[in-house]
């Protein structure tokens, strides 16, 4: 299908662009890479009044390494941030995650903070935001705020996100001493939205589990590791309202959930 | 910029090497200004959400939905289509390796495959199997099973490679 009309405005700072914002809230939508968002216009899922391109806002496109995160700014394409040589050293768990965003040809346009603010519940990025404890920076015409990534992400494409803010910044923490981080994703093929994603920050006793494409948004649990990690597992598992859909019964996923998180954490 | 939905905005962009203009409505998708306003119907349009990759072009260089892409962001940009790739009546070496694999039956998704080949050979000139079924993976073909096509583009990467130490 095609998309209903629109005003088009194509922004060259953030003052214009939160200005706008503040002028037309709910009525106006950001648009960066559009990986979703064009989908989703598409279908006439969304029909604003007013799309405000932010791709010329030059001061968003940047990657900076500071003393505790990785920030990353709206302008920044997934596949910018996945090319990053040092990101294996940085924040382990992007390097392992972002491979299985959608596909090369998505992640050529699709931004970083694009699909934070678009917050699919099957989605990485997301996840490996929740799983590490990163922030998202808001910003108004009122001025800036910083949300921690578990109370952001509040339901389907829900976000805490007020209409007249926008993601100018997501930051992932960096990588600890004496951490393992791996992913794991099962989807019908590989770029499809998860069926159940897991992300894992593991330490010698605990892990901190991500899990996505199960619940509303991505949830995390602390774990005990060694005997008591089954129980635990199936615990979570049972904890997520896991629902059937037409790719997989709820069953499945909690079956998934207990397997594939002990062979994720364990290594087995 | 600012274009409301009622006006048309002239767009101006480098298709295939050349200069083209062309007014367009801001809900205009690019995929249907290159069709349908500039004549390039080797973009294939066919699921119009980014799941089947038949509308996959290149913009400045690299391999983008254009479905999922409005026909004003596309302005003055480079935007590259299938048309690009033949040199008059010779087929490029994809284009020709594709034909000996029978790396297609009905066409419709490989406008946008041998486009994604190219931005993806680009970057990863020696590519495995492995990497080369992960580009494919942003692509529907319901005609070859994708075994032609893997075979084809593992084929002119090793073609390149060999021309390259000549």
């Amino acid at each position: 299908m095609k998309p209903a009309a629109f005003d088009y405005v194509r922004a060259d700072n953030r003052r214009q662009v939160v200005e706008l914002l503040a002028e037309y809230g709910q009525e106006a939508r950001i648009i960066a890479g559009g990986q979703s968002l064009m989908a989703v216009l598409n279908m006439r899922l969304a029909q604003p009044k007013l799309l405000i391109d932010i791709n010329h806002v030059a001061d968003l496109a940047y990657i900076e390494l500071r003393k505790d995160c990785l920030a990353v700014g709206a302008g920044v394409r997934q596949a910018q941030l996945l090319a990053r040589s040092t990101l294996m050293d940085e924040v382990p768990l992007l390097a392992l995650a972002m491979p299985w965003i959608g596909h090369f040809q998505t992640r050529n346009r699709g931004t970083v903070c694009g699909s934070v603010a678009h917050a699919d519940p099957s989605a990485e990025l997301p996840l490996c935001l929740v799983t590490l404890g990163g922030e998202i920076v808001l910003e108004s015409k009122k001025g800036k705020r910083i949300v921690k990534a578990a109370d952001f992400f509040q339901g389907i494409l829900t976000t805490d996100k007020r209409a007249d803010e926008l993601v100018v910044e997501v930051r992932f923490p960096l990588k600890r001493e004496g951490i393992t981080y791996r992913f794991r994703e099962i989807a019908m093929r590989h770029g499809d939205f998860a069926i159940v994603s897991l992300a894992a920050a593991i330490g010698a006793d605990q892990v901190e589990l991500g899990i996505g494409g199960v619940a509303d948004r991505p949830q995390r649990r602390s774990l005990p590791r060694g005997a008591a990690l089954p129980d635990a597992l199936n615990q979570t598992a049972w904890s997520l309202d896991a629902q059937d859909d037409v790719h997989a019964s709820a069953a499945y996923r909690r079956q998934l959930i207990r397997e594939l998180g002990h062979q994720l954490i364990e290594g087995v | 910029m600012r274009v409301t939905a009622d006006q048309t905005f002239p767009i101006r962009l480098e298709l295939n090497g050349r200069s083209r203009e062309a007014l367009a409505e801001p809900r205009t998708q690019l995929c249907d200004f290159l069709r349908h306003d500039l004549g390039a119907t080797g973009v294939h349009v066919g699921c119009e959400h980014g799941v089947c990759g038949a509308c996959t072009v290149l913009v400045d260089g690299v391999a983008m939905r254009s479905c999922l892409m409005l026909a004003v962001q596309g302005h003055e940009r480079r935007i590259e289509t299938v048309e690009s790739l033949a040199d008059d009546d010779t087929l490029s070496d994809l284009q020709q390796a594709f034909r000996r694999h029978h790396a297609l039956q009905c066409g419709f998704c490989t406008a946008g495959i041998l486009m994604s080949c190219v931005d993806f050979l680009e970057r990863v000139p020696d590519p495995d199997e492995t990497q080369v079924r992960d580009m494919l993976s942003g692509h529907l073909c319901r005609c070859t099973g994708y075994t032609g096509i893997v075979q084809a583009v593992l084929e002119v990467a090793a073609q390149r490679q060999t021309n390259k130490g000549v």
